[in-house]
């Protein structure tokens, strides 16, 4: 790629090829050379995932022949009809939020400190080590984590023997099971964008506050929160979003507690009424395009 | 310990600081006194930060006192002492406005809000920020940084101000200005200043006292021009501009008299083979000669073998004559009360002035 293929003719060279010509354009055009590049991938973006997105939302508008079970490709608000008027449709998705609430919380509560030992306190040349044992997890895989803590949360399992000296019991199988189970998932998902917003903190930031008479809650307060925030946040999408859309853990160590995920399973499956569990699915994604707007205000975005 | 004197703004005793295996402060004495504008120069790598940070509190000594005031602060926290800092990367907190980086430290004070503002708009204004309240830290320039960070720390009025190589991320010009504006404001403010650099121009011309600092120890502790004229080791002579050896005594570039034949370069008329009492002369051949606007640099080679460099006041001459020198038979003359003895090399443990 060089510049002088446009002076090629002037100085009595041989006029450059096409290939050369092409070369030379893409390097007066730097917006042509992204979108050349970026062609393929958006492509695949477009079709594959907002694709499928749209598909989703457009089954919704329709309905399931009772006696064939055929899709009946004929717009219908009867699905959002059923999801609005049976209240246990409601009760689920309050649930489901909720969980993913607590399970936010949860891991933003265990992971910022993890996150700021990690970045500020632990000497530099353990840092590698540390974040190993945060993703080592990663690396199982997720059925067999989910059904480990079955083993654990069981009656007279791990959990209760290690409880019983406190007079405590395992939680048995629920929806708290089910929260503390999803935190446990999703907590390396809270802590390494967090712990990247903390390392990039410059120390000199804390100790001017300390210099200028700031107490280190106050420092945490003023300083630290405010310019963490975003990685936070951006830590929480994650957190949130997973757990929203969990249908898995929730059988395993659930109980008999349903989540929207089951919900349009069980219509997948059982039920055979694809237009109803896309229009259950919709919900989530309702939910999480409102937190995306929310979060974006906070340049959250920008740290993901 | 009881002390006569009045109670000098900084006392440091015996101050020690050792990371792992490097010895970073090995034993620094200072008595800085109330309103002076303290210097500590030296080397990068040779301590200046780490005794800095040490007074400031964010680093607890391996062992010394620190005295602010007549007062041990050897273990309070940073919080605790009367002290605010510049810092070399100016430390602005980038998600507050100009004006609210300089209330900060009134503000954690509880310090009332109309009294707060006006206090830091006042600040700012001794720091010829006026009208920059609304910017964030990112949108103004490097100098404008330095002085907003300025600007922070002198709003709280504290007894002692910390800089550590403020002036060091800006260019020539201003950091000239930025010089000279220093020096004012400490004058005006009453403030001690103690002043880290490793620029020994910026330390010679701001300061009261200068302490040269070499592998964590104090070499020197001095008024410019006693660190100049009077260096107490090589080390002092060599890091404080540049000193010649010639024979068994040193003397300072600007103090020798180049004699070319065309007659004597540089400010005083003296013709050749005038020689009064108490001036030494000797003979050697240019290996080098520079024009560098104001001054002429010849760098001599002398018959004694030793090598000198002369610096020449520019007042008659231009690029032209000299350059011609390169090659040529001079004499030299200096003054013997220029001369000065530096003992031996290595780190003496300097006496606290
Ligand atoms: N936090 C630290 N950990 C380990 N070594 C340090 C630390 N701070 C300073 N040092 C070492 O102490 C010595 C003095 O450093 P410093 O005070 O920063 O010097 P200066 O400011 O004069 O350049 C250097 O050798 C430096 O590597
Ligand atoms: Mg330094």
């Amino acid at each position: 790629m060089t510049a002088t293929a446009e002076a090629g003719g002037a100085d009595g060279r041989p006029a450059p090829g096409p290939r050369r010509r092409a070369a030379a354009l893409l390097h007066r055009r730097p917006r042509l050379r992204l979108s050349l590049l970026l062609t393929a991938p958006l492509a695949w973006l477009v079709v594959v995932y907002l694709g499928a997105l749209a598909a989703i939302f457009l089954t919704a508008f329709w309905s399931t022949d009772v006696f064939t079970g055929e899709v009946v490709r004929q717009f219908t608000l009867a699905n959002f009809q059923t999801l609005v008027d049976e209240p246990v449709y409601r009760t689920v998705a309050l649930r489901s939020l909720g969980v993913a609430v607590a399970v936010t919380v949860i891991d933003t509560a265990i992971g910022f400190p993890m996150a700021l030992y990690m970045a500020k306190v632990a000497k530099p040349k353990y840092r590698p080590y540390l974040m190993i044992a945060i993703l080592a997890p990663l690396w199982a895989a997720y059925l067999v984590k989910a059904y480990a803590w079955r083993v654990m949360l069981s009656q007279g399992g791990l959990l209760d023997e290690v409880l019983k000296p406190f007079g405590l019991s395992s939680p048995g199988y629920g929806l708290p099971a089910t929260v503390l189970v999803l935190s446990y998932l999703w907590l390396p998902y809270m802590i390494l964008p967090v712990y990247t917003g903390l390392e990039r903190l410059p120390d000199s930031l804390l100790d001017a506050s300390g210099d200028l008479g700031a107490r280190p809650v106050r420092t945490f307060r003023s300083v630290v929160l405010p310019l963490v925030y975003p990685s936070l946040v951006a830590g929480s999408i994650f957190t949130f979003s997973l757990s929203l859309g969990d249908y898995i853990t929730v059988k395993i160590v659930g109980g008999r507690s349903q989540l929207l995920g089951n919900v349009v399973y069980d219509n997948i499956g059982a039920a055979n009424n694809l237009p109803f569990a896309a229009a259950v699915a919709t919900i989530p994604v309702v939910v999480m395009l409102g937190y995306l707007a929310a979060a974006r205000r906070t340049g959250a975005l920008r740290e993901l | 310990m009881f002390s006569v004197m009045p109670a000098s703004a900084v006392r440091i005793r015996d101050l020690r600081k050792t990371f792992g295996s490097v010895e970073a402060v090995a034993g620094v004495d200072l008595d800085i006194g109330d309103g002076e504008f303290f210097s500590m120069l030296g080397p990068s790598g040779s301590g200046k930060t780490t005794v800095l940070r040490l007074i400031a509190g964010f680093e607890r000594p391996t062992g010394g006192t620190i005295e602010l005031g007549g007062r041990d602060v050897t273990g309070l926290a940073p919080f605790d002492r009367d002290v605010n800092t510049v810092f070399q990367d100016y430390a602005l907190f980038p998600h507050l406005d100009v004006l609210r980086n300089v209330e900060y430290g009134l503000k954690v004070r509880r310090v009332p809000k109309g009294k707060r503002r006006e206090r830091a708009l006042a600040a700012l204004h001794s720091v010829r920020l006026d009208g920059m309240e609304a910017r964030r830290p990112g949108e103004l320039s490097g100098g404008q940084r330095q002085r907003v960070a300025l600007a922070r720390a002198l709003v709280n009025e504290p007894k002692v101000l910390l800089l550590d190589e403020p002036l060091g991320a800006l260019d020539l010009k201003l950091r000239e200005e930025m010089q000279v504006e220093l020096k004012s404001i400490q004058r005006r403010a009453g403030i001690t200043f103690v002043f880290v650099t490793h620029d020994q121009e910026e330390a010679l011309t701001l300061s009261d006292r200068v302490a040269v600092l070499d592998r964590g120890r104090i070499q020197q502790v001095g008024t410019p021009a006693e660190v100049y004229e009077r260096p107490a080791t090589e080390f002092v002579a060599g890091f404080v501009g540049t000193s010649n050896r010639i024979g068994d005594v040193c003397v300072r570039p600007e103090k020798i008299h180049v004699h070319t034949e065309g007659g004597p370069q540089g400010g005083q008329g003296g013709g050749e083979g005038l020689t009064g009492t108490g001036d030494r002369e000797a003979l050697g051949t240019v290996a080098e000669v520079v024009y560098a606007g104001a001054v002429t640099r010849f760098v001599i080679d002398l018959e004694s073998g030793d090598r000198v460099v002369a610096l020449q006041q520019n007042l008659r001459t231009s690029s032209m004559d000299v350059l011609g020198h390169r090659g040529a038979r001079v004499r030299i003359s200096w003054h013997e009360t220029h001369e000065f003895h530096v003992s031996g090399t290595g780190p003496a443990p300097a006496p606290a002035s």
